[in-house]
């Protein structure tokens, strides 16, 4: 669905990625691991745009992205879930969730999906009228995951969902990850340091270091893989 | 009693224009944190083009509102595509310079703007014809507030209604909020955040000309120099009500215009000025942020 064929991102002056290269085929949750550093967001901006490459090429269902600018991917149907949630904090909870339906029209339809996620997530309905500041860290990632749903992506790109979750919450938020891949078919890319929760729901994984994808495998054989054990999983 | 009420309603005047031209200060710097200094040549341009569509149309045989109305109109148009230009030349290309290089760049666009308007026009006062005659039932409050007065306070009450209204609840009125809050989360959620800008500029350009165009209408003069003044002055309305805060610009607005309207009428108009940037420092002192302004380290 999603190729990304020798890409070269250099942010600030740094060059983040090196001849990145990776596939994200339809159905499938991919997960790409790594520490802290490692150019995992840039990827992701990347992709979204933000910060487009300086070499390289990146095609959706065909189509080369990668000189779009961040609106046209959106609009394409490729949505980031950025690192550290980026609620609009002064925005209440059902507005944070109508400017994830920017650019849909059907009034009805979105009533309807914003009622499907309070659904989904009681807590949102809850707090429909409080502002995205006020929110806790949970409540904060579950509108923010629910945000990146309300254009029915077909891609969707999530960037540290379980960062400075309680273990409770991150049972929960990759539950929901499962769940939208299960019963929509929604494509997804999970960028993790999470690395053992990533690659239990994930089918495939890429392992990136310094800005180079250094392993791929499925999920499962790289759970068992004695290199990734010994540095992502602490085992 | 009566000439506390005039020194009341000249002030809500005054701040009314205040309020207008700080409008468009306020809304620029919450969505790019730039102070567009050539905002206030907006509004002196705005005045020049309804003079001037206002003679030309008069020739054709209009006269009264609908003249006022029309000619508003295409002042209002063209200094919005003024705005609209002016952000597109002189501002969007520094979009990821340091933040000096904008406002350098504002500054320039303002001395620009004036000198043009002084060499294509004239650098002396231009008079402007009243268009509105009195309204008949203003006449037995009349030496309190006069109709253009009113003209400017209900005009300003009706634009700052219909402004907040269109940011509340319109679709690009969300997107403004949300480009302002975070411009990169906006640009991942397919919002055009160089529309969003557009629209800004043309909408505080837009006011500005109608604050421009009463206030001839008021005074009925004009030149080159207007919107110098009154732009420094809108700005320092809007820092005291707090930038970035669109009931803050209003209420800047009218607390700065009561101030120069009471200082004047009591104790000198010498001292307007003084009162005006005094009342600055003083609210500044005690709020930084401004009266309704949220100081940046409770924004997460």
């Amino acid at each position: 669905m999603l190729k990304v064929k020798s890409l070269h991102t250099y942010y600030g002056g740094i060059h983040a990625l090196k001849s990145v290269s990776f596939n994200l085929p339809e159905g499938e949750i991919v997960t790409l691991i790594g520490a802290n550093g490692a150019g995992k967001s840039t990827a992701l901006m990347s992709i979204s745009g933000i910060v487009p490459p300086r070499y390289g090429e990146i095609t959706f269902l065909g189509r080369p992205i990668h000189q779009m600018s961040p609106d046209r991917i959106f609009a394409l149907g490729v949505v980031q879930v950025p690192e550290g949630r980026r609620i609009f904090p002064l925005l209440t909870v059902t507005e944070n969730l109508e400017m994830g339906a920017y650019l849909r029209n059907d009034r009805k339809g979105i009533a309807q999906d914003i009622d499907y996620i309070f659904s989904l997530f009681p807590r949102l309905a809850e707090r429909r009228h409080q502002t995205g500041g006020t929110l806790s860290g949970g409540e904060q990632q579950m509108l923010a995951i629910s945000r990146g749903l309300m254009s029915r992506p077909k891609l969707l790109l999530l960037d540290e969902p379980s960062l400075g979750l309680a273990p409770v919450l991150v049972q929960l938020i990759f539950a929901t990850i499962e769940k939208i891949n299960r019963e929509n078919k929604t494509t997804i890319f999970l960028v993790e340091q999470n690395a053992n929760m990533a690659l239990r729901i994930a089918h495939r994984g890429y392992v990136m270091e310094s800005g180079v994808i250094t392993l791929q495998d499925t999920a499962a054989n790289l759970l068992n893989s004695e290199k990734v054990k010994q540095a992502y999983l602490g085992i | 009693m009566d000439y506390f009420l005039e020194l009341f309603f000249g002030g809500l005047t005054r701040g009314s224009i205040y309020a207008l031209i700080a409008l468009g200060y306020t809304m620029v710097y919450g969505i790019i944190e730039l102070i567009n200094f050539a905002h206030g040549e907006i509004y002196m341009i705005g005045a020049f083009t309804a003079l001037i569509a206002a003679s030309a149309l008069s020739l054709l045989g209009l006269n009264g509102p609908a003249l006022l109305i029309l000619a508003g109109l295409i002042a209002v148009i063209y200094s919005a595509a003024y705005g609209y230009t002016i952000e597109k030349i002189a501002y969007k290309p520094l979009r990821k310079a340091q933040r000096l290089s904008p406002l350098i760049s504002a500054i320039g666009m303002s001395i620009f703007l004036q000198n043009y308007v002084l060499l294509a026009q004239t650098s002396d006062f231009l008079s402007f014809p009243t268009l509105v005659d009195e309204f008949a039932f203003m006449e037995p409050v009349s030496h309190i507030m006069r109709s253009s007065e009113l003209l400017i306070v209900a005009t300003t009450l009706v634009c700052t209604v219909l402004l907040t209204l269109f940011i509340k609840f319109s679709r690009t009125g969300k997107a403004m909020r949300a480009t302002a809050q975070d411009k990169t989360m906006a640009m991942l959620l397919g919002i055009n955040i160089n529309r969003v800008i557009s629209v800004t500029f043309i909408i505080g350009s837009g006011l500005a000309a109608i604050g421009g165009v009463l206030i001839s209408n008021h005074i009925g003069q004009i030149n080159f120099y207007i919107g110098f003044i009154a732009g420094i002055k809108a700005f320092t309305a809007a820092v005291l009500g707090g930038i970035g805060s669109i009931p803050g610009a209003v209420l800047g607005g009218l607390i700065l215009g009561w101030t120069e309207s009471f200082a004047t009428g009591y104790v000198s108009s010498d001292y307007e000025d003084v009162f005006a940037f005094g009342l600055l420092v003083f609210i500044l002192i005690f709020r930084p942020a401004g009266i309704l302004g949220r100081s940046s380290t409770d924004k997460v």
